[in-house]
């Protein structure tokens, strides 16, 4: 009986030698692997490539940054990167909103699971199959959009810019319904009755008391949705014909530039980085 | 909400175009998995199912299809345990370090796809001499661990502790704990988190390129390779069709696996 009940007594006196038994093989991993990898990278940020040899150069410099930062086509191609990540950003909020509002607020507690289920969903379809999707939707003469336009004489917007904010927004869309259908559902139903009984309309109350209280849940989303954008080169390259994001650069430049590819890569990790320290702010961290 | 009428209408109207524009792409590439057309166009002028058949002889997508399998199984199987693990370590203890450690896990899905990739792709080929097999499943891994981490954790804060201690009271050492209370009580959340898993991976092309070795192609390189081919339209969007299918299925085995409260936690 002793020596069974030995090995639990002890680890119930000494809870930090079950912490370490069961952290030590997961946080090697973690550590060793992927953060030493993201370090690795880091590092090479700094270092630069031999223009005949091809060697790495060990020393440190700035060199890939004031390359990056002083040439305009890169800097034409952060401004563009940020301008989608934005724009995502918002067109994602314009469509969740009624989506949420929807789940939350109309449809029966009964439907509320099988809804969520159905936002969900598609967060599942592999993301290669939807970027293809939009590259049907999206095909110049014989896409979808292009016949559904076809009977007014517009053209579609084709693959490019458009088609590249048209395709993330779809891509990221269930990251921001979700937590605001979360915000909305908590909302108490006093302070709306409160709202109306106090004389405001359904737009004051949305204005006034709906959108201030769900703004953490906004901001979360906004989290995914800005971030994901920022990062992302296969979309660019499905449906954005000739226009480049921050990851094409990477991933153009990382085969015979490492360092150089390390350096972009450092960009969108840098800002999302920065959104997620002025994000703090707003509380929004704790719906995440 | 006190709402109008009107209010109510529009919000459902404006409900009902978002879930068509989420749910639209996704019929269209079902529909032209069917189509006769050998270039991808809109309407299909017929419909035939001679490019289901040719797609399941096509050797390079069966072989694709079992290398994503393997890579997904195995790729799940380590991140089991390790999730496992760590969920056990953060669910009951607290301790210093303990919200960097959560961090650190969603970190390989929250940084973006290419960064992770190029990251693990320099180190495998500096330190482990090249690209295998093995590095693509311990690329995979990496971020897999996360969703089974999520539905332990989940399933342990719902447990309490106190059968474990109800269990040590009665004599049982850790690991008979271990084996007879907590782990039926969890295999439920761990079943759910596998097979999310098993979907995370069997889908992620972006830190597949980057640490997949040469030659070796899982179902979304294949698809990624023909893309452009406009002579594989056809095959590919059959492929394309089939990914739909089958990772759309996992979620609903998922969700039969986890408890209400417990859904959605695998990715948020």
């Amino acid at each position: 009986m002793t020596t069974t009940t030995a090995p639990a007594g002890l680890s119930f006196r000494h809870p930090w030698l079950r912490i370490v038994g069961l952290l030590s093989a997961p946080l090697a991993w973690l550590v060793v692997v992927y953060l030493g990898s993201l370090a690795a990278l880091f590092v090479t940020a700094f270092w630069t490539v031999d223009d005949f040899t091809g060697q790495l150069v060990r020393t440190f410099t700035l060199a890939n940054f004031s390359e990056f930062f002083t040439n305009p086509a890169y800097l034409g191609t952060i401004a563009r990167t940020l301008s989608i990540a934005i724009c995502v950003t918002i067109l994602c909020l314009i469509l969740a909103m009624p989506v949420a509002l929807f789940m939350a607020r109309i449809a029966s507690h009964r439907w509320r699971p099988l809804l969520v289920a159905l936002v969900l969903t598609p967060l599942w379809a592999s993301y290669l199959v939807k970027v293809y999707a939009w590259r049907a939707m999206l095909q110049p003469e014989h896409g979808v959009i292009a016949w559904l336009l076809q009977p007014f004489h517009w053209s579609g917007p084709g693959y490019g810019y458009v088609g590249i904010v048209v395709t993330l927004t779809y891509l990221w869309l269930p990251y921001m319904i979700l937590p605001v259908y979360a915000g909305l559902a908590r909302l108490p139903q006093s302070l709306l009755d409160a709202s109306s009984d106090l004389g405001a309309g359904s737009g004051r109350t949305f204005r006034s008391v709906v959108v201030p209280l769900v703004w953490p849940s906004i901001v979360a989303g906004s989290v995914f949705t800005f971030s994901l954008s920022l990062g992302d080169y296969i979309t660019a390259q499905i449906v954005g014909g000739k226009v480049t994001m921050l990851g094409n650069v990477v991933q153009t430049t990382y085969v015979n530039n490492l360092p150089f590819a390390a350096a972009v890569a450092t960009i969108p990790v840098v800002i999302v980085l920065l959104y997620l320290a002025a994000v703090r702010r707003a509380g929004a961290l704790d719906q995440l | 909400m006190t709402m109008t009428r009107g209010t109510k209408t529009l919000l459902c109207v404006l409900a009902a175009i978002v879930g068509a524009f989420i749910y639209v792409p996704l019929a269209i590439i079902l529909i032209n998995s069917f189509s006769v057309d050998r270039v991808l166009s809109w309407p299909p002028s017929g419909l035939t199912l001679e490019w289901w058949g040719k797609a399941f002889q096509n050797e390079g997508v069966r072989s694709a299809l079992l290398t994503s399998i393997g890579v997904a199984l195995l790729a799940t199987a380590v991140a089991l345990v390790l999730g496992t693990l760590l969920a056990l370590a953060l669910g009951r203890f607290d301790f210093f370090g303990r919200q960097a450690i959560s961090l650190l896990v969603v970190l390989p899905i929250a940084l973006p796809g290419i960064v992770t990739g190029i990251a693990l792709n320099n180190v495998f080929t500096s330190f482990l001499g090249g690209l295998t097999l093995l590095t693509l499943i311990i690329g995979h891994a990496t971020f897999c661990i996360v969703v089974v981490f999520n539905n332990a954790l989940a399933r342990i804060r719902r447990m309490g502790g106190s059968v474990q201690e109800a269990s040590a009271d009665l004599g049982a050492g850790a690991w008979t704990t271990f084996r007879l209370v907590t782990f039926p009580l969890m295999k439920s959340a761990l079943v759910a988190g596998a097979i999310l898993s098993f979907g995370l991976s069997f889908d992620e092309i972006i830190v597949t390129t980057f640490t997949a070795g040469p030659g070796i192609t899982t179902l979304p390189i294949w698809i990624y390779q023909n893309l452009f081919r406009p002579n594989q339209a056809p095959v590919v969007n059959v492929v394309a069709a089939l990914l739909v299918i089958i990772s759309v299925l996992p979620i609903y085995i998922a969700q039969r696996y986890s408890n209400t409260d417990e859904r959605g936690a695998g990715l948020l």
